[in-house]
């Protein structure tokens, strides 16, 4: 079984997991309306540059981005003492997040009826609060359950920082398992130990976020429910 | 794996020559990818079958289990359960190659999701086609293989096509075994000529000129076959 000292251990790489997943996670949901409502622009050219980003987002994979952006974006911008590993993850998650989120907020906006559109502008309200008041409030409702199982596609991933040497949840859990079998502990956990506890603690955590979304899903429902069609 | 030398850091940010150097290396290791990739979702595309007949089974000792495990393998890193694999696994008695480890995991991982589409793909088999079968007196045997999976498996390919292209974008945590493919390949050139940008890059491009063509044409089977997201 585990010691005290390795469930601390555990526990403080969860802490790191956890943070990196909510930075990540804002970032990433900053992307996706901007990307996600300039997907649905009059502009041909915002357009293009939605899909250009959308497409390498999602097409380079998070683990591709993540490597590249430790170790590569650093050198090539110059400045390798700013991004450290923690930023690294936060910036290539939440990229990533974002090309899978834009299609989130785009698809979300698409299934609001073209009457709620027509009637702001019958209405007189400009772009800017037709989206707003109108437009978003409606697209959400649709956007939460989508939304809910990305943020927990964003916390599996945080578990790729573990190969860039941030000590994450993974990466705890990996050295734990080298020190056990380099005999530092007078009682070695079991591997299964230490690997059984990282994916239990992995899976209460995307439970805890199915949890939330749920409890979203249905406040945000609630509140909108007058204003669907 | 060919050795790269070359004299590290003395070189500017990018050096071209050196890209083109690494190339073949990368392609080599990208192909490998590809293969545990095209194995892994063999492997996912049978079991997630199995899964999504297990947990429709009527049986409830059969079935829960079953979705607990489905919903558990969904819940969890791919790559724990990569280390989980490969670490663990030993411990019982079972020992099992870096590159085995990798196209297993995907294959497990990957059937707990596909089992989802299945199970939406038979779902969607109208009840007639139970009810005429009952009438014909079928066995439940072939009630399964002639009437319900040839109906239902057709309508989970543009699903299982896109959990390819998912894959393969997972395919290169292997290296964290140890497992061989691209990102192994990159490593071993940056640990060994102390340069970083041109191996990621080349992997990150090369990576982008597979994936992004294979979600286009995906994407193209789907709307073709006037598949519905769900």
């Amino acid at each position: 079984m585990l010691s005290g000292n390795q469930l601390q251990a555990l526990l403080e790489g969860t802490w790191i997991t956890v943070q990196v997943f909510v930075f990540a996670a804002i970032l990433g949901t900053v992307l996706s309306l901007i990307f996600g409502v300039m997907g649905l622009s009059e502009s041909r050219l915002l357009r293009a540059i939605s899909r250009t980003y959308v497409e390498v987002a999602r097409g380079a994979s998070a683990i591709v981005l993540l490597i590249w952006a430790a170790f590569a974006l650093p050198i090539l911008l110059g400045i390798p003492q700013v991004i450290g590993p923690l930023l690294a993850g936060i910036i290539a998650l939440g990229i990533n997040m974002g090309g899978y989120g834009a299609e989130v907020v785009r698809g979300g906006i698409l299934s609001v009826p073209r009457g709620q559109t027509e009637a702001s502008i019958a209405l007189n309200l400009n772009a800017g609060d037709r989206l707003r008041h109108v437009i978003l409030p409606q697209a959400v409702v649709l956007m939460v359950p989508p939304y809910g199982n990305l943020n927990i596609e964003v916390m599996k991933g945080t578990s790729l920082v573990a190969l860039i040497a941030l000590a994450d949840l993974t990466f705890e859990a990996q050295n734990l398992r080298v020190q056990a079998g380099g005999g530092v502990f007078e009682d070695p956990p079991s591997t299964a130990a230490i690997f059984g506890t990282a994916l239990v603690i992995y899976f209460i955590l995307s439970q805890l976020i199915a949890l939330f979304y749920r409890w979203v899903e249905g406040r945000v429902g609630g509140r909108w429910h007058g204003a669907r069609t | 794996m060919r050795v790269v030398v070359a004299q590290a850091s003395q070189r500017g940010v990018w050096d071209w020559d050196f890209a083109l150097e690494i190339l073949p290396d990368i392609v080599r290791g990208l192909w490998q990818t590809v293969q545990a990739t095209l194995l892994g979702i063999t492997i996912g595309m049978i079991l997630g079958l199995v899964l999504a007949l297990l947990r429709r089974s009527g049986v409830r000792l059969i079935s829960w289990p079953t979705a607990a495990v489905i919903e558990f393998i969904r819940g969890t890193p791919l790559l724990v359960q990569l280390f989980f694999i490969f670490f663990v696994l030993p411990s019982f008695g079972i020992t099992i190659g870096a590159f085995a480890s990798l196209v297993i995991g995907l294959g497990i991982h990957y059937a707990a999701y596909t089992s989802e589409s299945y199970r939406a793909g038979i779902e969607n088999v109208v009840r007639g086609q139970w009810e005429a079968s009952v009438a014909l007196n079928l066995p439940p045997a072939t009630t399964w293989t002639r009437i319900i999976l040839p109906q239902a498996i057709p309508t989970v390919i543009p699903a299982l096509g896109n959990y390819l292209v998912a894959m393969f974008k997972d395919a290169p945590l292997g290296a964290g075994i140890s497992a061989g493919g691209v990102l192994l390949v990159a490593n071993s050139i940056r640990s060994q000529t102390l340069r970083g940008v041109e191996p990621y890059t080349v992997m990150g491009i090369l990576f982008l000129v597979v994936s992004v063509p294979a979600a286009l044409f995906v994407r193209y089977l789907e709307r073709k076959y006037g598949y519905e997201r769900t």
